[in-house]
């Protein structure tokens, strides 16, 4: 099914990527061609196939029920994690105003 | 006295320990290189005084008597692997600036091996290409031409581009990569180099820069078999904090190498024999096969018959897992923030995101928000993980009567900078060979094989069973030691 410049605008808002009438009109045709191409999987008979969910068979852990059981990846690291925000303030992560 | 930076990491890890050079000697030498090839791009950040710390490191580690697998290999890294304190970009605009604040487990590994960092190497933009051609710092120029006496600026491969023109230069003796759809391979294949990507969660992914977190796998780019051999073990390993990590052990991977392949049987798909093909290629498969006969091996006809869905179906999986990894980046935790006069949160996220992201890393999220959305979803994304499915099936059926399957690694030798980039889906098309086995999470390997009429390396293709490295590097020095593959790029840079 073919996508129109409407349906290309409101794809970038859902993405959050703010897009020209040029762009959108460039993506247009482009996004066309690769969804057309890859539509041929409607051809591949799936019935009682199911989806992968893990490529290679594998169980989910659970970690020690710990405070900071890793050191890299546990608390206290606030500095760590702000250092690389482009407006971080008093302790924070700062945004424009959200609330008017 | 020899060239070290022709030395392969064998040979600059067991000369360093028998003193017939300093690791100092060694890391200079690889520095000088790297400093004197800026015309191939192939770096994003250059970073000598690592390189020269390690090999400081190394020196007073035989001295002492406490040498560790790699004391005195300076390697080249990826510039998608997080490296505390050492700007890491995915050669996005998006990360320009980025200096994290921890190292990758695959990173650390070969750092605590003893190996140092030459600098981070370029990419394609959040690993989204196979020419190298959509990273933000440029593109890297292989350091191969066509003997038709042009200078044509000739493609590296993708994504991994940096890390195969590096070494195809002699910048470096290894290097990182990583292969979501064969980004190791088909690199490797471009440049006449050696690239192994292990089974899906042999090499843990934490502090990668993540693309499609349930097809990325880290790997070692070098020049010859035992070297990959010889990086993979120190760069693999069970990670508690990659819940996709194996938690299985290391084998000694390059203590078990043989090429003798008596016993083996190799699987040869027909789905592979594409129409149309460039005769280089197919020629070179056939020697191919002939040298893994000559090596032993029983050769068997198999059957793929989902191949031509591969490609299409990674092109809705790939960008779906980038569109959510991607959300990230939002101009608040780290990275770019463009913020317009009077913007709110939303206009921020969006401007943010236009400005800090390349065309094809766009195309891709916007892909990828499409077959997720609302309506779509099952036509698309649980249509296309049943395909992949059955693909995977395929080739459990195929390894019913092979242990290895041979093909092409890439359907083309290298082409020219911007020949395939106005067209997204001829770009697509090239990784036909490699996806299958990225999206059934099998190890492959590529080793280069023939030079094709134009005087360009082509590359084989060696795929295994899930967890069996060991048989995909013994066929591969099988077909090492027969091609003799010795040609390189003649200096121009």
């Amino acid at each position: 099914m073919a996508i129109d410049q409407a349906t290309v605008r409101k794809i970038a808002s859902l993405a959050r990527i703010a897009i020209s009438d040029a762009e959108a009109a460039a993506m247009e045709g482009e996004l066309n061609g690769i969804l057309g191409w890859v539509e041929q999987l409607g051809e591949v008979d799936v019935s009682g196939v199911e989806p992968m969910t893990a490529v290679i068979p594998n169980t989910l852990r659970l970690r020690d029920d710990v405070v900071d059981a890793d050191p890299l990846t546990g608390g206290n690291r606030r500095d760590d994690v702000l250092a690389n925000a482009p407006a971080a303030q008093h302790g924070f992560f700062g945004v424009p105003k959200v609330i008017e | 006295m020899t060239d070290l930076t022709n030395l392969t990491v064998a040979q600059i890890r067991d000369g360093h320990r028998a003193g017939d050079f300093s690791a100092v000697e060694v890391a200079e030498a690889f520095n000088a290189n790297v400093a004197d090839a800026k015309a191939l791009n192939a770096f994003i950040v250059e970073t000598p005084e690592h390189a020269i710390e390690a090999a400081k490191a190394a020196d007073a580690d035989r001295a002492a008597g406490t040498l560790k697998p790699l004391s005195g290999v300076p390697i080249g890294m990826k510039d998608l692997f997080c490296t505390k304190g050492v700007q890491t970009t995915a050669a996005s605009h998006m990360l320009e600036g980025f200096v994290p604040r921890y190292e990758s487990t695959v990173s650390q590994k070969l750092w605590d091996a003893g190996a140092g960092m030459l600098g981070k190497l370029n990419l394609d933009q959040f690993a989204m290409g196979s020419s190298n051609e959509t990273s933000y710092f440029g593109n890297v120029i292989s350091p191969w031409r066509r003997k038709d006496g042009g200078n044509a600026a000739l493609a590296p491969g993708g994504s991994s581009g940096g890390s195969s023109a590096a070494i195809a230069a002699r910048l470096c003796p290894a290097a990182t990569g990583t292969d979501t759809g064969g980004s190791i391979r088909q690199p490797a294949a471009f440049t006449g180099i050696t690239g192994i990507k292990p089974t899906y969660g042999r090499c843990s992914r934490w502090g990668i820069v993540a693309f499609a977190s349930s097809l990325d796998q880290a790997g070692p780019m070098a020049r010859d078999v035992r070297d990959c051999a010889i990086m993979l073990e120190n760069m693999a390993g069970f990670d508690p904090k990659d819940a996709t990590s194996l938690d299985l052990p290391v084998p000694r991977w390059e203590d078990a190498l043989s090429s003798d392949l008596k016993g083996k049987t190799v699987g040869i798909p027909k789905e592979y024999r594409l129409d149309g093909i460039d005769p280089d290629i197919d020629a070179m498969w056939d020697a191919g096969i002939a040298m893994l006969k000559d090596a032993g091996a029983d050769v068997v006809e198999v059957s793929l018959p989902h191949t031509r869905y591969a490609l299409p179906a990674y092109y809705i999986i790939a960008p779906a897992e980038a569109s959510s990894n991607l959300a990230r980046y939002d101009g608040v935790r780290y990275g770019l923030r463009d913020l317009p006069q009077g913007a709110g949160l939303q206009e921020m996220y969006a401007a943010t995101r236009a400005e800090g992201f390349g065309a094809e890393v766009k195309r891709r999220i916007m892909i990828g928000t499409y077959v997720l959305s609302a309506g779509f979803y099952d036509a698309y994304y649980t249509q296309a993980q049943k395909v992949r499915t059955l693909i995977a099936r395929d080739f459990e059926a195929a390894f019913a009567s092979c242990d290895v399957i041979l093909a092409p690694t890439a359907p083309s030798a290298a082409f020219g900078l911007g020949e395939k980039a106005a067209d997204p889906l001829a770009m697509y098309l090239n990784d036909v060979f490699a996806v299958p086995a990225s999206l059934a999470g099998l190890p492959a390997m590529s080793v280069p094989a023939a030079l094709n009429r134009e005087g360009l390396p082509l590359g084989l293709q060696i795929i295994g069973k899930a967890f069996d490295e060991q048989g995909v590097l013994n066929a591969g020095l099988a077909i090492e030691e027969r091609a003799g593959f010795t040609a390189r790029a003649e200096k121009w840079w």
